[in-house]
């Protein structure tokens, strides 16, 4: 178990590593965030009031298109040269493969996800600094769900042909009752309103955990067979 | 044999539909306060109770499959997932058809239609996906992985769903309140029974082709080989 974590974390440092020397993803995924929330304000017209109601909503659905550029690479980036053959191959467990990918796909996202957030309020005149520590809670919860499975379809869709097609259509579906209970707990504290969403906040940990669980166990089907 | 079981489910399947609308429109009463078509309860709720019978067999032959590496478990799931897919579709369009003449409106996003037409997004996904995967046991292995998931998702998206959306447009639960009236229950029950029979059938028609397609493929990778 330990050393299988010390591989999780090698695995995650090497991701790490070699996206922040290109910074390729990051780089696409930060430019995506800024077009969806340039086409949203084409899209709304609405007053101030009335956004505050969406804000939490238009948030998680700007995160989940930029995710999905980050957690599409996690497991194709390994195709050239054979590379995947070569870690499925290697002694590390399946599992500790798979978490590696996902701890450095979450940190990625994460770093898009509060790059995002202050040009999120700027353009929408939103008052988010008071919500900042409650609401990057939730960004950590809701973030580890998106990256949980977005890695686990990855892995499915690596051998897929029209896999940058196939990925969204199979990921989003799946993602709705955590995306639902991350935008309402986030409008909730975006507009100061937050004394009742433990219920909300509860599918997101409930997700959390199935998905983290399930994915964890079926790995070992989804890259060795 | 198969054929004359699949003939026999088909068949005994039809006649029975055909015996019960007789019943449920010549002699059946209205609904007391939507008339004629509230019958079409008797479609619309078997078709939603079939397809959710036959989205859990493909769940434990998509978990038999995984364990067991056998394929006519993953034959069976697709063949189910197809034919679940159809009653799905037919208790939307079912259900969208009576809202419009019930409501007015032909959709509304209230919890049942949309954690229905969610159940029905997954498991297209699960549909879109095999023929993307060329290699006969990935795509099983995929496909086994994918149905487990959307399993596993649906209660979520319900509980979600429920706490996201106070709007109650779709009637309010009557099988297990009591609110349908005696009559109604021999009908309904023979209703389910009868899509049960022909999705059934469908099943395995499905699963012969399945079966052949699979056969086909092992001849052509012994021919190229040789």
């Amino acid at each position: 178990m330990k050393q299988g974590l010390l591989a999780a974390l090698f695995i995650a440092r090497k991701d790490l590593r070699t996206e922040f020397r290109t910074k390729e993803a990051l780089n696409a995924s930060v430019s995506f965030a800024l077009v969806v929330l340039l086409l949203f304000s084409f899209a709304f017209d609405l007053g101030r009031e009335e956004f505050y109601d969406i804000s939490g909503g238009l948030l998680w659905l700007v995160y989940v298109f930029a995710g999905a550029l980050i957690v599409n690479r996690s497991f194709i980036r390994e195709v050239p040269n054979d590379c995947l053959d070569v870690l499925i191959a290697s002694p590390m467990p399946a599992w500790a493969l798979f978490l590696g990918k996902a701890i450095a796909s979450f940190v990625l996202l994460l770093i898009v996800e509060v790059v995002s957030l202050p040009v999120y309020g700027l353009f929408n005149n939103l008052q988010w600094v008071h919500a900042f520590w409650p609401l990057f809670g939730v960004m950590i919860l809701a973030t580890w769900g998106i990256t949980i499975t977005g890695v686990a379809f990855s892995a499915v869709t690596v051998n897929v042909k029209l896999r940058e097609l196939m990925l969204p259509v199979l990921h989003y579906p799946l993602l709705i009752p955590l995306l639902i209970g991350a935008m309402q707990v986030s409008t909730a504290l975006i507009k100061g309103e937050a004394s009742d969403i433990g219920q909300e906040l509860r599918i997101v940990i409930v997700f959390d955990l199935i998905f983290t669980s399930l994915a964890l166990y079926l790995i070992e089907f989804i890259l060795v067979g | 044999m198969r054929d004359k079981a699949i003939f026999t489910l088909g068949a005994l399947g039809a006649l029975l539909m055909a015996w019960n609308m007789h019943t449920i429109f010549v002699t059946l009463a209205g609904e007391a306060m939507q008339g004629q078509i509230g019958k079409m309860f008797f479609i619309h709720v078997p078709a939603a109770i079939t397809a959710y019978s036959f989205y859990a067999v493909a769940v434990v032959c998509s978990i038999a499959f995984l364990f067991t590496k056998n394929f006519k478990y993953d034959s069976i799931a697709v063949s189910s997932i197809e034919v679940a897919q159809v009653f799905t579709l037919v208790n939307l369009v079912t259900g969208s058809l009576w809202g419009h003449i019930i409501w007015g409106i032909w959709w509304t996003w209230d919890l049942r239609l949309t954690s229905q037409f969610m159940c029905f997004m997954l498991y297209l996904g699960y549909l879109l996906m095999r023929p993307a995967i060329a290699e006969a046991t990935q795509r099983a292995t995929m496909s086994a992985i994918l149905a487990i998931f959307a399993a596993a998702d649906i209660p979520l998206v319900v509980m979600a769903i429920r706490l996201h959306n106070v709007r109650t447009q779709h009637p309010a639960p009557v099988l297990e309140t009591g609110g349908v009236d005696a009559s109604w229950w021999p009908p309904l029950l023979i209703g389910y029974v009868a899509f049960m029979l022909i999705a059934s059938a469908l099943v395995m028609v499905r699963l012969r082709q399945e079966t052949v397609t699979r056969e086909i493929d092992s001849l052509r990778r012994e021919l190229h080989a040789i």
